[in-house]
């Protein structure tokens, strides 16, 4: 059985690195990245699972951050934007021009990225249901479908 | 960010979680079981719930169960919603557990927590109300296995230290035509203005609501005047409405008033597509 | 042209998808505190005591600050303490900030402070409020300090009051056959920038002090902070990164006092502060409820004659930025149309609400939503084609606008044009409803919008130019990138006119008021006509600079000189010439000496023309030009359940001329699915006693994926002469018209009136059968 009672050691696998870090059982995965490990990628935006700003994939599924606390997180395999370099998505959000302010943009990459690798031929309807994770208030989605499906219909 | 610290704990067995809950009881520390945990983080954050320990039940083998046993259809407390609508065993629990919250957050979100939220939804359970469907629970006293139907009154009726297993519920239930249509203020993302879930068991339709009331119900009187085959499709919709207790809400969802007319409307949805089943 | 129109990808793109793009929140450095505010939970109330002796004792506490008294803030009436003494006058007002090791252990000692309150009489509506027997929300608003020109009421609700007197308006009344009269309101909502606001600062041992701030307004940060706090101006450096959204909401200046007096009560130690969700809606400002009088006449063939218009602009518990709001509404309190007789009264009127920032558009949706609902009922009543009463009265040049400017092309660009595109695009003709089946409609509703500027007439903007040793060039701005690509813009309009690849034009993304020239604010689509106009500027300057050198070394007369990728020549003689590298350090003659020296370019821009309005009858030229469209929305509606789908929305924009077409034509979907997300769904809910019942996106939601609908957008390119190639704004527009479209379809769908917003399908059915 695992026990932590106070501020412990835990290491997290990000992007392929394990990394030794010391939490807090109530800190959140969110707050760890971006507070302790310099991951700024993933961002808050409401801190309650609303929004999907702070989205990042765990054992390939897309996951809020801030509604996992760090300590679940030792095991699990654990990726951020910062471990995306070059990949089709981001290629295709920049083409096609999906962020304007670029805050939602590691979200919602992130989720579509794991949209990507389990479900490479998703039909529309699985698009609209995991996309619906993520808000974006800049652009009216419109860019963000296209970034998406030419990427999945490209496949 | 909670602005508090808790200790955590990952039991292995069933027995090992209980034993946990009842020391930190009584060490003062205000236990609770932890399953996804997003009510727990995103209530801690705001300082509606407080605790100094949690017991997170992910690790115990039983809570992870989704499996056919002897006939019967077994899903552990810790499975996710997602997972449960993607291995897809039970056609209403998938169709009603897509409408909850969103995609992501049901990567994280349990079947278990959903039931046992405070947030008044709670809507995973109406599928298992329809099916009289059994829950087994854990708790110092050992297990028990009851009806959902006794054992869930507006929540699920806990004793202290006592959490819920699994839900057995049985083939039949699971193949019955069924249907869910959950209603929103306004367009598909959203808190419930009000759930219904429909079940055809034979001839007899069941319904169970989430979001009309503070609490999930099925409610047998409703069902009585729903089967009554006196009557009009309406009359008997009516008559079945005239039966919802005065408990109706009235929030930032909707109004009590616009509640029951989009129930009413839901409820002749929901009724005529399974009495055309029948054909 | 080879630069302007092209879809040209933002400089910071690759940033972005990385996650390596820093917003303000994103910085952190070691030793840096923590501060968190306590808010209030009441809508009005006394407070009898804060007891904050639990909260010092939590380890790691720096400091409490609460019950101080510090100067009166608030951008034309001083009425505002940035930290609540004796009373709160709205829920979310922070009443203390706790300063501390983490942000964790801020948010705890936060949590145990106590503040007894005794609750008030609260205001809930700018109605309300201007009843005779309505509780004061400030006791002596006469008494403030206030700007010039500012006219509160004294021992009243009201804030200020601004009168348009146009034409005579017994006249009008008098020519009007046909007249329909309406109440419309909605109530405050917000602009949900997904990054919320966060402010870090640090007063230095010499006095600087640095501000770090997710602002739209990093100049008025320093300003203000300066007068507010009585510090000498060049001791405020103010860093703006980037900014994630902002819609209006960031022009505000209000996270930024509560840094520097945080970090103040710790001897100026760094402090971080950063809004949660929560506060970010409801304690720092948000966008304007309004209630509205519309009072429309006309001849029985449609032509206006008269409108009389009431607005009182929810401007919450400190007027802020609510009376220039309140005037905004004044200046274009109609649609684009010919009126020759107009009477407006805006007040701006003290509730106990949140207070609002400027939002996308700057009233215009607000005005258009009331404005181009009565045009509609006003059709109905002439049994008149809605889109038709607007084409005979739609505004043309020779035509004078609501505060007497005499319109000419430039400035009001082509309103008709606009009109006949989008009955083109809409199908306009195929009829306004549609029946599907029994139970399901197609409905359609326009709107048309305009949108000036009412902008400081001392507004100006700067830009530098500079080189680098290869001969590329750096452009410094004091825009501030909020997400509307406006420095990638800059980049291409200053490749244009070295006729260089804008691949060879780096932007400097960061704003730092010590190291960037100064642009006014990045609101009210000015950015491209300030900043544009001042980055060519500083191209002229630099290229006439090159000239000189060159022509020297040349021995040819400047202006047979001409620049083309990264090269000066001889118009002539292509071929003769040098290439930058030779020139922007200086010119070294074979021998040895040099001459010349670094180049630096150097441009301004300050709006001509712009005037005062004036206070008996709003006469006055509030800004360079009106950006005109006209706008479609069509539904698909459930007759049954009152609720709908949005199909369509149509956009035809005069933007004057397209300088980035994606990039502009994000902006406009974008800025029209916020339109359809107020018109439709966003708003505060207040309880009886002024609390917000829904502070947070579960309750408070945004458009989502797969609730927009298909956006079919086109432009008109009619030139504003002043601005660089003609362009007019183009990020506010999109919006203007959503709302008003929106609301003109379903009245037409469910065939019922509608008054308030936001249109959920549960006000729909009270209006048609929940009045029972
Ligand atoms: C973005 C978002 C949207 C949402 N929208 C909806 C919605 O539309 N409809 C809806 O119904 N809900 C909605 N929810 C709320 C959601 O219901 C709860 O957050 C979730 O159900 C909790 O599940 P969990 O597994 O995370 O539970 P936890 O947070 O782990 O637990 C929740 C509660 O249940 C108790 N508990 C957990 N497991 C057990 C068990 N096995 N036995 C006994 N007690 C247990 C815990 O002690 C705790 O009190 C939404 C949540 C989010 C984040
Ligand atoms: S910050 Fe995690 S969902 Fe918004
Ligand atoms: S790009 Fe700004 S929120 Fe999506």
């Amino acid at each position: 059985m695992l026990k932590l009672t106070g501020t412990t050691n835990i290491t997290l696998n990000i992007n392929g690195e394990k990394r030794p870090v010391t939490v807090r059982p109530s800190e959140t995965l969110l707050g760890i990245l971006r507070g302790k490990l310099g991951l700024t990628g993933a961002k808050p935006g409401c801190l309650n699972g609303d929004c999907g700003a702070c989205t990042v994939m765990i054992d390939g599924k897309p996951m809020k951050s801030c509604l996992m606390l760090g300590v679940e997180a030792p095991g699990k395999k654990i990726q951020t934007v910062e471990g995306l370099n070059g990949t089709p998505i981001q290629r295709s959000f920049i083409e096609h021009f999906a962020f304007q302010c670029g805050y939602c943009t590691p979200g919602f990459i992130m989720n579509c990225q794991s949209l990507i690798d389990t479900n490479p031929n998703a039909p529309d309807e699985i698009i609209e249901e995991w996309l619906k994770s993520n808000i974006c208030r800049c652009t009216g989605y419109e860019e963000i479908e296209k970034a998406i499906k030419s990427v999945l219909r490209d496949k | 960010m909670i602005p508090f610290d808790f200790e955590y704990y990952r039991p292995e067995s069933i027995s090992e979680a209980v034993q946990l809950f009842i020391e930190l009881d009584q060490a003062g520390k205000n236990p609770v079981y932890f399953s996804g945990g997003t009510e727990i983080i995103t209530l801690g954050r705001i300082n509606v719930l407080y605790t100094n320990a949690v017991i997170d039940i992910k690790g115990i083998p039983e809570c992870q169960v989704m499996d056919y046993h002897e006939g019967n259809l077994y899903l552990g407390s810790c499975c996710t919603l997602v997972d449960i609508e993607e291995k897809n065993l039970f056609p209403l629990l998938t169709a009603t557990s897509k409408e909850v919250a969103d995609h992501t957050a049901r990567t994280k979100i349990t079947l278990g927590g959903n039931i046992c939220a405070n947030l008044f939804y709670r809507e995973a359970v109406l599928p298992f109300l329809l099916a009289d469907s059994q829950v087994i629970i854990a708790g110092p006293n050992g297990y028990r296995t009851e009806y959902i139907n006794q054992v869930f009154n507006q929540t699920l009726q806990l004793e202290r230290g006592e959490f819920l297993v699994q839900l057995i519920t049985e083939p039949d239930k699971i193949e019955a035509p069924s249907i869910n249509i959950k209603r929103r203020r306004q367009w598909t993302t959203g808190y419930p203005l009000v759930t219904v879930a429909g079940l055809k068991l034979g001839e007899e339709i069941r319904v169970a609501i989430s979001g009309l009331c503070p609490y999930p119900f099925r409610s047998q009187k409703m069902e009585y005047y729903i089967n009554s085959q006196d009557f009009s499709q309406r009359d008997r919709i009516e008559k079945a409405l005239g039966d919802v207790d005065g408990n109706v809400l009235n929030d930032t969802e909707g109004s009590d008033k616009y509640r029951l007319f989009i129930l009413r409307n839901t409820m002749l949805d929901i009724v005529s597509t399974l009495e055309g089943e029948r054909a | 042209m080879t630069n302007i129109g092209k879809s040209v990808i933002r400089k910071e793109a690759e940033d972005k998808v990385t996650g390596r793009a820093k917003y303000t929140a994103d910085y952190s450095s070691v030793g840096m505190l923590f501060g968190k505010t306590v808010i209030s939970k009441h809508g009005h109330a006394r407070i009898n005591n804060i007891d904050v002796s639990e909260a010092e004792k939590v380890p790691g506490v720096r400091a409490i600050v609460a019950g101080e008294r510090f100067p009166l803030t608030g951008e034309e009436i001083r009425d505002r303490p940035p930290i609540a003494v004796d009373k709160i006058r709205y829920h979310g007002e922070v009443t203390a900030i706790v300063v501390a090791d983490s942000p964790s252990i801020a948010k705890k000692a936060a949590t145990l402070i106590h503040v007894d309150y005794v609750p008030l009489p609260v205001v809930n509506s700018p109605r309300e409020a201007v009843k005779k027997s309505a509780p004061l929300v400030h006791e002596n608003v006469a008494l403030y300090e206030k700007d010039e020109g500012v006219n509160p009421i004294p021992e009243s609700n009201i804030a200020n009051h601004t009168k348009i007197r146009k034409g005579n308006i017994k006249k009008g009344w008098d020519q009007s056959e046909v007249t329909v009269e309406n109440n419309f309101s909605f109530p405050p909502s917000d602009h949900i920038a997904m990054e919320t606001r966060s402010a870090i600062a640090e007063i230095k041992p010499n006095g600087d002090i640095h501000i770090k701030t997710s602002s739209q307004a990093p100049f008025m940060v320093k300003e203000l902070l300066s007068a507010y706090f009585n510090i000498e101006v060049g001791k405020i450096i103010v860093d703006t990164p980037l900014v994630g959204g902002g819609y209006g909401g960031k022009a505000s200046v209000q996270l930024e006092i509560l840094a520097y007096l945080a970090s103040k009560a710790v001897g100026g130690r760094v402090v971080k502060m950063m809004n949660e969700r929560e506060e970010d809606l409801i304690s720092s400002p948000c966008h304007m409820g309004l209630d509205a009088t519309v009072k429309i006449g006309c001849t029985k063939e449609g032509i206006l004659k008269a409108a009389e218009l009431t607005y009182l602009v929810d401007s919450g518990a400190y007027s802020d930025k609510a009376i220039h709001l309140s005037r905004a509404c004044a200046v274009d309190c109609t649609g684009p149309y010919r009126i020759d007789h107009i009477w407006c009264d805006s007040y701006a009127v003290y509730t106990n609400h949140p207070y609002p920032a400027p939002y996308r558009g700057f009233s215009h949706a607000e005005v258009h939503f009331v404005f181009e609902r009565a045009m509609d009922i006003l059709a109905r009543k002439l049994r008149m084609d809605p889109l038709e009463l607007r084409r005979k009265n739609a505004i043309l040049p020779g035509d004078t606008s609501p505060t007497q400017v005499v319109l000419n092309r430039s400035t009001v660009g082509d309103v008709p044009q606009c009109i006949e595109k989008v009955k083109e695009l809409s199908r306009w003709n195929e009829g306004q409803i549609i029946e599907v089946d029994k139970r399901y409609v197609r409905a359609k509703g326009i709107a048309c919008v305009w949108k000036n500027s009412t902008i400081p007439p001392e507004s100006s903007s700067g830009v530098v130019i500079t080189f680098n040793e290869d001969g590329t060039l750096n452009l410094i701005s004091g825009v501030v990138e909020i997400g509307t690509g406006t420095k990638t813009v800059l980049a291409q309009m200053v490749a244009e006119y070295f006729r260089m690849d804008t691949n060879d034009v780096y932007v400097r993304m960061n704003v730092d008021t010590q190291a960037t020239p100064e642009h006014w604010k990045t609101v009210a689509s000015r950015g491209t006509l300030m900043a544009g106009r001042a980055a060519l500027a500083a191209a002229e300057d630099a290229i006439n600079q090159i000239k000189d050198i060159a022509s020297r070394v040349l021995k040819v007369r400047p202006d047979d000189l001409e620049v083309g990728n990264r090269r000066i020549f001889l118009r002539e003689e292509p071929n003769r010439g040098l290439d930058f590298k030779e020139v922007v350090y200086g010119y070294t003659y074979p021998e040895g000496n040099a001459i010349g020296g670094q180049i630096i370019g150097r441009g301004n821009y300050i709006l001509r023309n712009v005037t005062h309005l004036d206070p008996e009858t709003g006469k006055g030229n509030p800004g360079p030009e009106w950006a005109v469209g006209a706008q479609v929305v069509e539904v698909e509606f459930d007759r049954r359940d009152y609720t709908y789908r949005i199909l369509k929305a149509i956009s035809v924009l005069d933007i004057g001329k397209v300088l980035n077409y994606k990039g502009a034509l994000g902006q406009v979907t974008g800025a029209m699915c916020m339109g359809l997300g107020f018109g439709g769904r966003e708003s505060f809910i207040f309880d009886q006693q002024g609390r917000v019942l829904n502070p947070q996106l579960r309750t408070y939601r945004p458009v989502q994926f797969g609730e927009q609908p298909e956006y079919i957008v086109e432009f008109v390119e009619t030139p504003h002469i002043d601005a660089p190639f003609g362009a007019r704004g183009a990020g506010e527009q999109g919006l203007l018209g959503m709302p008003a479209a929106l609301g003109n379809s379903l009245s037409v769908a469910a065939g019922v009136e509608l008054f308030h917003l936001p249109l959920i399908p549960e006000s729909i059915w009270a209006e048609k059968e929940g009045r029972e």
